[in-house]
C-alpha cells in the first residue's frame, strides 16, 4: 500500500498532502518528478494543488501534457485510484480523465476560506468514511475553481452520480449564496463514471491534523488507506 | 511564416472578466460599448512550407493544447 505525489514545477500542496498520506498510510508517500515517463507500483496517485508551471495558458494545461501525465492517465484507466485536489483538479480536467473545466471564479477574486461542502457519494473509495449528505468543512483556496461544463455533459454527471461534493450552506441546503465561485451546480467536486477518480477543488489535507484548527478532511486519507490495504 | 490564433471564449459561456472591463469602460466615459468578450492572441513563427498544411498543423496545436474546447474556439490565420 504505496502512494504516489506527484509534483509539478509550481505544486506547493505537495508535501502537505504527502503529510496527510502519511499518517493515514504510516509511511511517506513516493514524491514523483513531472518530467519522469515512469512510476513505480503504487496504488494510490495524488495531483497536489498550486500553481503548476505558473498556470500559463490555462491552469493544469501545461501540467497535463508532462511526461508523468501520461503514466497517470494509463494507471487511472487501469483501476488505480487518483485524486486531483485544486490545481490537482484542474490538470484532471485538462488532461480528459475528468469532464468539464476550471473557469476563472465569477467574483474574479481569489477566494480563500473555509467552506461548508455536502458529500454527496459516501461509496467510493475517497469518502467511504464520510456519510451521504453529511456536511464537512473543507478550505479553497482558488483563483481558477468555477466549475463549467455544457448542459449535456452536466445531465450525465447528475444521472450517473458522479458529483461527489456540492458546495452548501451550513444546514446542507445547496443555495447560491454557498456558491464561492459560480460553479455550475454548486459542484465542488466531480468523479469519473469508473469512480477511481476524483477531482476537488477544496483542500481536505488542509484540516486533516488538530493542529490545523479542523480533522473533516482526515477521513479522506483514512478511507484510502483502509481501501488499498484491503 | 507566421499563424496568429484567435482564442475566444465559446457563444453561451460568461466572460466575468469581458464584464469588468466593460464596466471600466463606462466608468471611465466610453459610452456606446455594447458588450465586451476577452480572449487570447498568439503568435507562432513556423519553418516555410505549405500553407494548408501549416494550419491543419496549428488546428491540431490548438486542439491539443492552446485552447480547450469544451469552452473556447479558436481561429488561425496563416500569414506567409
Amino acid at each position: 500500500m504505496t502512494a504516489a505525489v506527484i509534483v509539478f514545477p509550481g505544486s506547493n500542496c505537495d508535501r502537505d498532502v504527502a503529510v496527510s498520506l502519511e499518517a493515514a498510510l504510516g509511511h511517506a508517500p513516493i514524491m514523483a518528478w513531472h518530467g519522469d515517463s515512469t512510476l513505480p507500483d503504487v496504488d494510490l496517485i495524488v495531483v497536489p494543488g498550486g500553481f503548476s508551471y505558473g498556470d500559463y495558458l490555462r491552469s493544469g494545461a501545461m501540467a497535463a501534457n508532462s511526461p508523468i501525465m501520461r503514466e497517470v492517465i494509463a494507471r487511472a484507466n487501469g483501476g488505480t485510484p487518483v485524486l486531483g485536489i485544486c490545481n490537482g483538479f484542474q490538470v484532471l480536467t485538462e488532461c480528459g480523465l475528468l469532464p468539464g473545466v476550471l473557469m476563472r471564479n465569477a467574483s474574479l477574486k481569489f477566494v480563500c476560506r473555509d467552506v461548508d461542502l455536502r458529500v454527496e457519494r459516501a461509496d467510493t473509495v475517497f469518502t467511504s468514511q464520510y456519510t451521504k449528505d453529511q456536511v464537512i468543512r473543507i478550505p479553497v483556496a482558488h483563483h481558477d475553481g468555477n466549475y463549467f461544463t455544457d448542459p449535456e455533459t452536466h445531465k450525465a454527471l447528475e444521472d450517473n452520480g458522479q458529483v461527489a461534493f456540492r458546495y452548501c450552506a451550513a444546514d446542507g441546503s445547496i443555495t447560491d449564496d454557498a456558491n464561492p465561485n459560480g460553479s455550475l451546480a454548486n459542484i465542488a467536486g466531480i468523479l469519473n463514471t469508473a469512480g477511481n477518480v476524483l477531482g476537488m477543488m477544496p483542500h481536505p489535507e488542509r484540516l486533516a491534523d488538530p493542529l490545523l484548527g479542523g480533522l473533516d478532511g482526515a477521513p479522506m486519507f483514512s478511507a484510502l488507506a483502509e481501501a488499498i490495504a484491503a | 511564416m507566421k499563424a496568429r490564433i484567435h482564442i475566444t471564449l465559446k457563444n453561451g459561456v460568461l466572460d466575468p472578466q469581458g464584464k469588468a472591463i466593460h464596466h471600466s469602460l463606462e466608468g471611465l466615459g466610453f459610452d456606446g460599448v455594447n458588450d465586451v468578450r476577452q480572449g487570447k492572441f498568439i503568435e507562432i513563427e513556423l519553418t516555410d512550407g505549405d500553407k494548408v498544411a501549416a494550419e491543419a498543423k496549428v488546428a491540431e496545436m490548438c486542439e491539443q493544447l492552446l485552447a480547450n474546447t469544451v469552452i473556447e474556439d479558436f481561429s488561425v490565420e496563416i500569414d506567409g
